[in-house]
């Protein structure tokens, strides 16, 4: 049996996990702050002794796209989001620090400020607690000011600051809870320079159209594969009427 | 079966749930009091078919390993406490809260509910109720006699009586506030109830401690906007539509190959 059918076959089955990386692209397009995940094939070449022609492919996640979704305007008082590059600092659910785009933030009843997932947000000082307020604001710079309860607009005091990092783009990637982390497991530094747009929220970065398209030309691509896996079968089927004695 | 066919489809059940919770706002464009929900999604966990960073061989290490998400759920929905627009009645017994906090109502089963509604009416016994009858707490009685009926905006509810020059006392409306009022559960009926995670009731006097002050004669209207509904639910139909479009073209992938091997 020619070899051709099984090269062709982890094609189309390597178009089958692409596939599902951008099915997931697209499902998560209303997603607050998701990062689209890129999709490529790499050729992985067995040659044996004779012709160097099996050449298989393997699908990878090379990373996520980090460029900025759009700004979406809610008017929400703890709603924030990260204008440019950068990411919120949370913690995740291995007590570690974690990066996150999604700034649809609220307050507890314990006055933890958490992410709208249920993540608790990290300030200079470790987690973010505020004291009971009747009225809140973030700065541009993660600044959280409160006035407290019972006081005037005139006692607006600075309680904390959200902790915004910007990493580069190689030092973090995404871990199978969907947050951002090092894998080297350091703990990034504070950057003054990330910017923050309260009382809007970020998108998600997914382009519809483009995912929509590579969906399709995947879609062909696969059928490619099935139509070499059916020529193979076709070679078989007349290299065995060859042997035939009629 | 192609995995691209089972995400989705949470894609789908995800942008039903954001319909539903748009078309729920739109119908309560005109209630008073209501506060719109906004859909939270989270994407779901991810798999790791190759670690990124494993040995490849002793020398070398893969520069990129393969995590295939599994899709999207609607990991709740959110009350956005925003206020709503003030609109004058001219009625003696609504009120409108203007700032923080809720009135308190006692529900027929005893608890006590909380609303942002106040649209009040009397019953028989000439008792502060709601429109579907749950009486005020703390509750006032209007005598049969009152001419009118004022409540100042730190609560204190005057009566003037028929014969009687001056205004008489009869109460207070008193408000509560919460930590987190995003966690109170709503039970319909503009009624919220208290739950752990928005803490417990604060009573307190309107106007004071961050409380709102009442205004007499207004109504809070709904904070929904609807121009802000109408283009979420262009965006939620044609996410609808992609995810949709991505079931057929996996279904197509399936039919191709079992026709064609």
């Amino acid at each position: 049996m020619d070899r051709l059918l099984y090269v062709a076959m982890t094609g189309a089955s390597q178009n089958a996990k692409s596939q599902a990386i951008l099915a997931n692209n697209l499902a998560n397009v209303n997603t607050t702050g998701f990062r689209a995940d890129f999709a490529q094939a790499r050729s992985m070449q067995v040659f044996g002794d004779v012709m160097p022609t099996r050449v298989y492919s393997m699908v990878e996640r090379p990373g996520s796209d980090l460029s900025p979704g759009q700004l979406q305007q809610t008017g929400g008082e703890t709603d924030v989001a990260i204008e440019g590059e950068g990411f919120i600092t949370v913690m995740g659910d291995d007590g570690k620090e974690a990066y996150t785009r999604n700034g649809s933030l609220f307050v507890d009843e314990l006055g933890n400020l958490k992410t709208s997932t249920g993540l608790s947000v990290m300030g200079d000082g470790g987690l973010i607690t505020l004291p009971l307020y009747q009225k809140i604001d973030i700065g541009t710079d993660g600044t959280i000011s409160i006035v407290g309860q019972g006081q005037g607009a005139e006692t607006l005091t600075q309680v904390d600051r959200i902790k915004l990092v910007d990493p580069a783009a190689g030092d973090v990637s995404k871990s199978i809870d969907g947050l951002f982390r090092r894998p080297d497991g350091l703990i990034e530094a504070p950057a003054p320079g990330v910017k923050l747009a309260p009382g809007f929220l970020e998108t998600s970065n997914v382009n519809a159209v483009s995912a929509m398209t590579e969906i399709l030309s995947l879609s062909r691509q696969f059928e490619l594969q099935v139509k070499m896996m059916k020529t193979a079968e076709e070679n078989d089927e007349t290299a065995a009427r060859l042997m035939q004695i009629s | 079966m192609l995995a691209a066919l089972y995400v989705s489809k949470t894609g789908l059940s995800a942008q039903d749930t954001a319909l539903r919770t748009i078309s729920n706002n739109l119908a309560n464009v005109s209630t008073i009091g209501f506060k719109k929900d906004r859909p939270v999604f989270q994407d779901l966990l991810y798999q790791i078919d190759r670690q990124p960073g494993a040995q490849a061989s002793q020398e070398t290490q893969l520069p990129s390993g393969l995590q295939l998400g599994t899709g999207v759920r609607a990991a709740g929905t959110q009350k956005v406490f925003t206020a709503g627009g003030l609109q004058v009645t001219d009625n003696a017994l609504d009120v409108a809260i203007n700032g923080r906090g809720f009135l308190q109502v006692l529900l027929p089963d005893g608890n006590v509910g909380f609303t942002r509604d106040g649209g009040f009416q009397l019953d028989a016994n000439g008792q502060i109720v709601t429109a579907s009858g749950d009486p005020l707490q703390p509750s006032l009685n209007i005598p049969e006699t009152a001419q009118s009926v004022t409540i100042g905006t730190d609560g204190t509810v005057t009566v003037s009586l028929a014969g009687d020059t001056g205004n008489t006392q009869i109460g207070n409306v008193q408000l509560v506030d919460f930590v987190n009022p995003a966690g109170l559960q709503a039970v319909g009926g503009n009624l919220f109830r208290e739950t752990a995670s928005s803490g417990a009731p604060q009573e307190g006097t309107p106007g004071l401690n961050g409380l709102g002050s009442l205004e007499q004669g207004t109504l809070e209207n709904s904070n929904v906007s609807v121009v802000e509904e109408l283009v979420n639910m262009i965006t939620t139909q044609r996410a609808y539509e992609m995810n949709s479009k991505v079931v057929s073209t996996a279904d197509q992938m399936l039919q191709y190959i079992s026709q064609n091997i």
